[in-house]
């Protein structure tokens, strides 16, 4: 990963439909038949019923909205992804789950709680994608 | 047995930091002062000692090999990790066992010095400090879905709960800086903090903007720093040196590791460790003589005065702008300066307990809460994620 721009995730076993998704760009999301319920971060098991058998990948509408938001005013490392200010948020998923993401394509101070976005995506070094959000 | 209160009490404390940021001594020699200065103070030796608590430094196996540095075999150990509530939810489960007869005396200790350890590794040719490595095999949810952002760890965890916070109570970065200009007042009083100059809210305000809305005055200080306490049965605490001080409740509750699962970035697992601690010592908020709350940015504080029922939800920003918090008002809070300006080495919990032991003694010097009875020592670990609860009294309030 010599060519990556920011700290580039790892990929867990059980995450593997979810970054085999970004590939193409598609924001997926794990379900459990059983209880009803988005999961997220993906799971071996339901945290809510703690089964396996009742888990299923879905495609993710991809809309949601800002629930928190901090403009970073300087770097955690020092990698270019990271030019500052940069505007990380906590998004809530139109299914229910939260996922801490970048907002991109708008100006950083902008972005406030409530704003509706949509994902975008960059690309990591191996062909994975991350997902971020963009204003709707 | 349904309660712990008033079956153990902390009979030794010792605490050091200093005004440099920089203590000479380091690790098990660190620790070793304190063990002996916190026995000393309780009229014990380190051959009374037959319980444990140690959350480690680095790798390795906690308890174990500080219990084996001292030459003790004890017959309790807690090596739990909540980060910097880990010593409150020592004080819990120590009073605990104490009261199950599993152990008499119990010894707890923390020693950091991350700016003494930056310089002797700059003194060896080292780059200084080190990043920690940020996979050690296993499972890492943060690796995978946190950390590729670059969301500034602590402080920017706390920035998304005060960011919350606003957007949802209209809360302001004005109030916020109430809680550290009102902590700096404390911090005066105080030889050996970091910071004795007072500040406004100005100075906070036109602090560097760090993680939105957190600005660099809002933010804890990174120190050198150490401390320890002994507990004991409340029986054996009536014989030794000091006025013994009762645990009289303590609870604890986490919700979340990563920032991003917590289920409200307004309210704290202290709206359960709080009122549950409270309610086992037959306290009320109204009752707490000083509040000594995990002060890691101004936003923790303030989420303490809501979840702890100081104030309703939503009104901890009202609430810091018409209460006086700092010498001679009515709710003493974070009086040895607080992590904001007194010393934070990184798991501050300690400090809590010690500076309520002495404020219950009468022992805090220019500092001292007159009729200190009830104080509070509210720990918070993790990004907000571990709230542990104790409440301590003197003799009086127990009887």
């Amino acid at each position: 990963m010599s060519d990556a721009r920011r700290i580039e995730p790892p990929e867990s076993e059980v995450a593997k439909p979810f970054w085999d998704a970004t590939r193409e760009q598609r924001l997926v999301l794990q379900w459990c038949t059983d209880c009803g319920n988005a999961i997220f971060y993906p799971r071996e098991v339901c945290p809510s019923c703690l089964r396996a058998d009742g888990l299923e990948w879905r495609d993710a509408s991809g809309r949601g909205e800002v629930y928190a938001v901090s403009v970073q005013h300087a770097a955690q490392v020092p990698m270019p992804a990271y030019e500052t200010p940069y505007a990380v948020a906590v998004v809530e998923l139109e299914e229910g789950v939260r996922m801490l993401s970048t907002i991109v394509g708008t100006d950083p101070e902008a972005v406030v709680v409530g704003q509706a976005v949509t994902v975008a995506w960059e690309p990591l070094s191996d062909g994975r994608n991350l997902p971020m959000f963009q204003p709707s | 047995m349904t309660s712990l209160r008033g079956a153990a009490a902390i009979v030794g404390v010792a605490d050091d930091a200093s005004p440099s940021g920089v203590l000479d001594l380091h690790g098990r020699a660190l620790e070793a002062a304190m063990i002996r200065e916190a026995l000393d103070d309780a009229g014990l030796t380190i051959a009374d000692v037959d319980g444990i608590c140690y959350a480690g430094q680095g790798a390795g196996m906690g308890s174990l090999g500080l219990a084996e540095f001292l030459g003790i075999r004890p017959r309790y150990t807690d090596s739990t990790m909540t980060g910097g509530s880990s010593y409150e939810v020592y004080a819990e489960h120590a009073a605990a066992a104490i009261a199950a007869g599993l152990c008499d005396v119990v010894i707890c200790v923390y020693a950091s010095t991350p700016q003494g350890d930056r310089a002797r590794a700059k003194a060896r040719g080292g780059q200084g400090g080190g990043r920690r490595p940020m996979m050690m095999g296993g499972p890492n949810p943060n690796a995978e879905w946190e950390m590729p952002h670059g969301l500034r760890q602590p402080m920017g965890s706390y920035a998304l709960a005060a960011s919350r916070h606003m957007a949802m109570y209209g809360t302001t970065p004005e109030q916020l800086a109430h809680i550290a200009v009102s902590t700096r007042k404390w911090a005066t009083l105080n030889p050996k903090a970091r910071f004795q100059d007072p500040i406004t809210i100005d100075d906070v305000l036109s602090s560097k903007m760090m993680s939105s809305p957190l600005h660099l005055l809002d933010c804890c200080l990174v120190t050198d720093g150490a401390g320890a306490f002994v507990m004991t049965s409340a029986d054996r605490a009536k014989s030794l040196r000091k006025a013994p001080v009762y645990v009289l409740g303590a609870a604890t509750c986490h919700d979340h590791s990563m920032i991003s699962q917590m289920p409200d970035l307004a309210t704290t697992a202290g709206a359960v460790s709080g009122p549950a601690a409270f309610a086992q010592a037959g306290v009320k908020p109204g009752d707490v003589d000083v509040l000594m709350g995990y002060d890691s940015f101004t936003i923790t504080q303030l989420l303490h005065f809501e979840d702890l029922g100081f104030c309703a939800k939503g009104e901890g920003g009202a609430f810091v702008e018409s209460t006086d918090t700092g010498p001679g008002g009515t709710l003493p809070t974070n009086t040895n300066g607080g992590g904001l300006s007194y010393t934070h080495p990184g798991m501050y919990g300690m400090f809590l307990l010690v500076e309520a032991v002495r404020q219950l003694r009468g022992e805090a010097g220019a500092r001292q809460v007159d009729g200190c009875e009830v104080a509070v020592a509210h720990g918070s670990g993790g990004v907000l994620s571990c709230m542990s609860t104790t409440v301590l009294g003197t003799e009086a309030v127990l009887s």
